[in-house]
């Protein structure tokens, strides 16, 4: 199988703090990871090829410091990696992004022959929109399956487990396909040493808009169809009512008394 | 010391999976002594292990310094893990210091296939005494046939190989000592009494028995008698092992003192506050640093190739006595939870103790020291 | 301004599974009109499902202006293929000016690849809508990295404008009986070429009816309930209050509960009117899926637990002695 699995560098969001005084994010000594839900998506990939045989390719939308990603998809069972980066690129949405990678996606398939699945993580931790799959979907004309937990491929057909309010489905997919996916349970593996060595020595190949034909127009902040007005940090009041008293009778009777004054019950 | 990126990249490999799969865990396997073998195995498919195999036989070896950074991060995390790795680690020295390129095809190949070595000297009457090994190799045709027990061995019911002390002519003492490799899926050989530790509960020592054990002649490494000194060789390189993790240990248990100093309101303030704490603390720090200087200098040594022997023992003689002093004190700053099982600190204080002990007892590390020192 | 001139109305996608609507869908309706109103158009509930013509009345009582039908069996459950496609032929048809779909697993689905195939901007998430009156658009704002920033966001340039909204962020409107509208029913043929996907097998995993996006109550249980059979007191709990049982990742991780039941950044997002949060220190990553809440309470025996910070009400206490009382004193208030 042929796979191919798009992944971004994002700030640890867990260890991004406010500054209280200036009210602004502060990014500074906060580590770059792959993004959660797209080690999820590459360990589901990688297992699926060591099933099945084939490739698994990593490509990123980023700046240059994403080739420390790409490198980390290396050391954990790619065999293949693509930075895209480009000054062009700068300030895209949603829209721009899926057009760039699907651009690219469609060049890679020129050299590498056809992906039977991209594969991606269900959101980016810092952008949490979740488009960026669907819309590779639609600019490759490909069917989509969104939230997936599991990959089979049983009697050539491909099964994606999807996740949903009460369970989950089985889902059967003409490939190709765009997949999504969300925390499942195969944990996303450890390098070895070996494979981190070797995936520091690797180079990564940097495509840009030289590399292929692709409409400028449709890039960066020229090809994006929303616009951000504004941004800001959320204001939290903190006039939460915290309870101690020598009981616990005592804590959730004066706890019930608040409640029904308060109309909460 | 400078740390290269590739070195920080590896041990932050190993540190993560260290902090996310085995912290959560150790305590539970230090109570209730269980093996834990997920842990091994996954250390093992990481190839931790590896980093003291040569890259021509496939393995990763880098360089000493490497080796002792990892070593203090294993040693941050669980000695009884280290202790395993530092244990296959100096097997795989006497392998590549004195084995044949055909033995250490053979010797490595069980290492890369995902086990650990094993190094059997001590007996129940041989431990700083090696002259008084007993267990015997008698040459019979092509082959050797090994008899006796070694004790206290730290990988003995895991190893998938290991390295044997033993005499091929017990009139001679030291002298008539020599070195093997053995299988562990040799007919007689076998896994004795599994030992119940006060400390290391995570690493597994247990007797290795050799019964009419018969392995090829060409598994004696090196020749016949010089077997004291390879051993020596050996520890030579692996007591800077020792004092690297114990250096990883203190500072462990230095962090969560300051952790626990910092929140532990007494008399109205944290007793971080207190000059009789802070003071503790400073000795505690000063002490660590040294002796990890110590390390990495031997290490740097042992890389370029200089003399480094007295170096080697120094570090495992001061870190192995500044790992106990300080998490003896860091139970101290802990006060009543630090003596409570509950708390993480009572464990390091008693991994501490055996590094004072093993790879060569702090008294024999005196000795060698003093002999390097008047042999001038 | 040129991008508003062809397209016109407000549309809600009002999603369907079983026959039964989603809750968001009537929710949206809220915002629905209150832009429809700004921009004197009609509000407009879309939806495709089998045997939903009751769907389509109380969409009109609750406030649509009108209501375009689309019934099928194939609308029974979820396909991507058969809602992009039937949506992109109504789009097309009518040319909407505003779109909301509740961002629900599916309306996160099929949102983005209608916004990609019609080129125009798609906002998800949304916690707050408004209309920009200064550049003619509506204003959608957003949180993103994990909730520590927000974003208001525009489409300037194309219609139809489009975003997402997660239940519970808006209340439905009053409900009038006698409001009067329009249901127009659409059908297409949707040949089985075009549908990609087939569902082949359906698990439930929540033994509860309630689902845990359209609660109302929650009692969600942490580290702090030990171990798998102290969820007993959670549900418990949540029976006493007609609740549902969630989870935060740390017992899921531990086997205690399965994924179905999480809240937070890698599980579901909730916006109950009360959510009780119990043995849970209150990570960031699980506070990104339940801040939302109208009420948060907490009970915690770590008074520095993080989760006091966004507990409007919080008992420092131990879990296994408050919870049991809190039982109690809710069935005396029950009976009184």
């Amino acid at each position: 199988m042929n796979i191919l699995v798009c992944i971004k560098q994002v700030p640890d969001t867990t260890e991004i703090k406010i500054n209280p005084v200036t009210n602004t994010l502060m990014r500074e000594g906060v580590a770059s990871i792959v993004n959660p839900f797209d080690s999820y998506a590459l360990e589901l990939a990688v297992r699926l090829k060591e099933k099945q045989g084939g490739k698994v390719t990593v490509i990123s939308m980023g700046p240059p410091q994403a080739k420390v990603a790409l490198k980390e998809c290396l050391s954990v069972g790619a065999e293949e990696a693509y930075l895209l980066s480009d000054r062009a690129f700068g300030g895209s949405d949603t829209l721009a992004t899926s057009y760039i990678l699907s651009s690219f996606i469609k060049h890679l398939e020129k050299e590498n022959g056809k992906f039977d699945l991209v594969m991606c993580g269900k959101q980016a931790i810092d952008g949490d929109t979740g488009q960026v799959g669907p819309e590779i979907a639609e600019h490759l004309g490909l069917a989509q399956v969104t939230y997936a937990t599991d990959i089979k491929v049983e009697d050539d057909k491909t099964l994606i487990k999807r996740e949903n309010d009460q369970g989950y489905d089985w889902i059967q997919v003409l490939t190709p396909a765009v997949i999504t996916v969300t925390k499942s349970v195969f944990e996303p593996r450890y390098a070895t040493l070996k494979s981190k060595i070797a995936a520091n020595k690797a180079e990564i190949e940097v495509l840009n808009t030289e590399s292929i034909d692709i409409d400028l127009e449709k890039c960066g902040l020229k090809g994006s169809a929303t616009k951000v007005m504004k941004s800001y940090t959320p204001i939290k009041d903190n006039n939460g009512i915290v309870i101690k008293e020598e009981t616990a009778s005592a804590s959730v009777k004066s706890l019930m008394n608040l409640l029904v004054d308060n109309k909460v019950i | 010391m400078k740390i290269t990126a590739e070195m920080k990249d590896l041990r932050d490999l190993v540190e993560s999976y260290l902090k996310n799969e085995v912290d959560p865990v150790v305590g539970t396997y230090d109570a209730n002594g269980e093996f834990p073998e997920k842990i091994y195995n996954d250390l093992l498919e990481m190839g931790v292990h590896l980093l003291a195999v040569p890259t021509e036989y496939d393995g990763l070896m880098i360089d000493h310094k490497t080796e002792m950074y990892i070593a203090e991060t294993i040693g941050r995390h669980d000695c009884g893990i280290g202790s395993a790795i530092g244990a296959s680690n100096s097997s795989c020295t006497t392998m590549e210091l004195f084995g044949t390129d055909e033995q250490k095809k053979e010797f490595f190949g069980i290492l890369t296939s995902g086990k650990l070595a094993s190094f059997c000297l001590t007996e129940p009457n041989a431990g700083s005494d090696s002259a008084s090994v007993k267990t015997q190799a008698k040459l019979d045709g092509d082959e050797y046939v090994l008899n006796g027990t070694k004790c206290f061995i730290t990988n003995g019911g895991i190893a998938g190989v290991y390295i044997v002390i033993a005499s091929t002519d017990l009139s001679k003492g030291t002298k008539g000592l020599s070195a093997f490799y053995v299988e562990r899926d040799r007919e007689g050989v076998s896994v004795g009494k599994h030992e119940d530790k006060m400390g290391i509960r995570l690493s597994n020592t247990t007797e290795v028995i050799f019964e009419d054990c018969r392995i090829p002649k060409n598994h004696l490494i090196g020749e016949e008698g010089k077997g004291f000194l390879y051993a020596m060789k050996t520890l030579g390189t692996s007591r800077n092992y020792v004092g690297a993790m114990a250096v990883g240990l203190a500072q462990r248990a230095i962090d969560e003192a300051i952790e626990y100093a910092k929140g532990r309101v007494q008399f109205g303030k944290p007793i971080s506050k207190k000059q009789g704490i802070q003071f503790m603390l400073a000795d505690m720090q000063t002490q660590t640093e040294a002796a990890r200087q110590l390390a990495y200098y031997a290490a740097e040594l042992m890389d370029s190739n200089e003399d480094y022997e007295a170096y080697s023992s120094m570090s495992k003689l001061m870190g192995s006595d500044v790992a106990m002093k300080v998490t003896t004190d860091a139970v101290q700053i802990f006060g009543g939870y630090g003596y409570m099982k509950e708390y993480p600190m009572e464990k390091m204080m008693r991994d501490a103790k055996i590094l004072q002990i093993y790879e060569g007892t702090n008294q024999i590390q005196r000795v060698i020291i003093s002999g390097k020192m008047l042999s001038k | 301004m040129s991008a508003n001139l062809e397209h016109k109305n407000v549309w809600v996608f009002i999603e369907t599974e079983y026959g039964k609507e989603k809750k968001v869908g009537f929710e949206l309706l809220t915002p629905g009109r209150k832009i429809a109103d700004t921009l004197n158009q009609e509000l407009v509930a879309v939806m495709f499902g089998k045997d939903i013509k009751n769907i389509a009345k109380e969409a009109i009582s609750y406030g649509a202006d009108k209501v375009i039908l689309v019934e099928d069996p194939i609308f029974e459950r979820y396909s991507t293929d058969a809602v992009t496609n039937t949506f992109m032929n109504l789009v097309d048809k009518y040319k909407p000016n505003t779109i909301f779909i509740g961002a629900t697993i599916n309306g996160r689905d099929f949102g983005p690849r209608v916004a990609c195939r019609l080129g125009t901007g798609l906002t998800a998430d949304c916690t707050e809508i408004s209309y920009d009156s200064e550049t003619n658009n509506v204003k959608w704002t957003r949180p993103a990295f994990g909730g520590n920033l927000m974003a208001d966001i525009e489409c300037p340039n194309i219609r139809p404008q489009m975003g997402t909204v997660r239940p519970g962020v808006y209340k439905k409107p009053l409900k009038q009986e006698n409001n009067k509208g329009e249901i127009i029913e659409e059908k297409f043929d949707i040949p089985e070429d075009a549908i990609r996907t087939k569902i082949v097998e359906t698990i439930k995993e929540i033994s509860e009816d309630i689902n845990l996006e359209e609660a109302e109550i929650i009692v969600s249980g942490g580290r702090g309930l030990g171990k798998a059979e102290n969820f007993s007191y959670i549900r418990d709990l949540a029976s006493a209050l007609g609740g549902a049982v969630g989870s935060s990742r740390a017992a899921v991780d531990s086997g205690w509960i399965p994924h179905a039941h999480q809240v937070g950044q890698t599980g579901k997002t909730v916006a109950p009117k009360i959510y009780i949060a119990c043995g849970i220190s209150g990570a960031i990553q699980h506070l990104a899926g339940m801040s939302g809440s109208d009420v948060i309470i907490a009970i915690n025996k770590d008074k520095d637990a993080p989760i006091f910070e966004v507990a409007h009400y919080g008992i420092v206490g131990d879990l296994f002695e408050v919870i049991p009382v809190f039982i109690k004193e809710i069935e005396k208030y029950k009976n009184s």
